[in-house]
């Protein structure tokens, strides 16, 4: 019988449907610890009790200053949790923790969001191919040189 | 916490004035129609609806449960809690066009969602006040209850087992 390996696991989804759809997918990685990064601090009554949960700022690809903080957040989250993996949904702040963690040979799971049924979202499109598991949610959308289609969180 | 049959929300990143007041204008006519809209930082804000800019996600959950209907933009958030819930759902989607969103995502996405049971998609005002005038009608199909793909979750399960 193989030991089931133990792995810090950090999920990162900003606000709305992105969270959502990531919580969705928690029979997936809770088992393992996890660290759940997100962008308000209400979400936390979505988690269990016991969940560790950093709240980062959130930002849009035009809101440059943003971006600078949010990447400082995530790398200062990724330096506190030391993840395995990092698992996102979208938007900004699993592109830019992937992309980092990615820097620091942590595996990485892009799940592009359900709302992008005609094509990947821009996101999906710059973090795809850095992700080492890399997957949307629609059957059309997959290729041999893009995403993987293994299925929907609705 | 009040009961309003028809909850309106546009989600938190930006105001929908077109369906808010769309709906503003309908309930003009309703004076007994109960709505209750979140409707982001509109200015000017409806007449004729009791509403909010913001509501926290366990609010929205809440009222979301108490609704006869909910109609939305074509929000994922929304759109998989109404399935979750089993509250019927129009949805109204934002239109790259017109600038209420940066493309027509929500168009495809009110499609592609549009033909599951419990969820009606309105393109206009005109079939937006078709469905609320029958809304009773909507009741009786609700949403179901939407799983994640087995093989999704196995498929994640596995790369971060390895």
């Amino acid at each position: 019988m193989t030991e089931l390996r133990s792995r810090r696991v950090m999920a990162v989804a900003s606000g709305g449907g992105h969270w959502v759809q990531l919580l969705r997918l928690r029979p997936a990685f809770s088992h393992q610890e996890t660290t759940f990064v997100t962008v308000r601090e209400q979400y936390r009554s979505d988690l269990d009790p016991g969940d560790r949960m950093i709240v980062v700022r959130d930002a849009t690809r035009w809101d440059k200053f943003g971006v600078v903080i949010l990447s400082l957040q995530i790398v200062w989250a990724l330096i506190r949790v030391r993840p395995h993996i990092v698992i996102s949904t979208g938007a900004a702040p699993g592109l830019i923790a992937l992309r980092i963690g990615g820097l620091f040979g942590v595996r990485t799971v892009w799940v592009d969001s359900i709302a992008n049924c005609e094509e990947v979202s821009l996101s999906g499109r710059r973090i795809g191919r850095h992700a080492d598991l890399w997957l949307t949610q629609w059957a059309h959308l997959a290729s041999e040189d893009g995403p993987r289609y293994v299925g929907s969180v609705a | 916490m009040s009961e309003a049959a028809i909850l309106i929300t546009v989600g938190a990143q930006m105001p929908f004035a077109r369906l808010v007041d769309s709906v503003d204008r309908w309930a003009a006519q309703r004076p007994d129609a109960s709505v209750f809209a979140q409707i982001g930082d509109q200015d000017p804000p409806p007449a004729h609806l009791h509403h909010v800019a913001m509501l926290l996600p366990e609010q929205l959950r809440s009222r979301i449960v108490e609704a006869e209907v909910v109609v939305s933009h074509a929000g994922m958030g929304t759109i998989i809690t109404c399935l979750e819930l089993g509250t019927p759902l129009i949805i109204f989607p934002r239109e790259g066009a017109r600038r209420e969103t940066r493309n027509d995502h929500q168009v495809a996405t009110a499609e592609h969602f549009g033909n599951r049971a419990g969820i009606w998609v309105a393109s206009d005002e005109d079939e937006l006040v078709r469905l609320l005038d029958d809304r009773s009608r909507l009741g009786t199909e609700a949403p179901t209850a939407p799983t994640t793909s087995p093989r999704l979750l196995d498929t994640i399960r596995d790369f971060v087992d390895a």
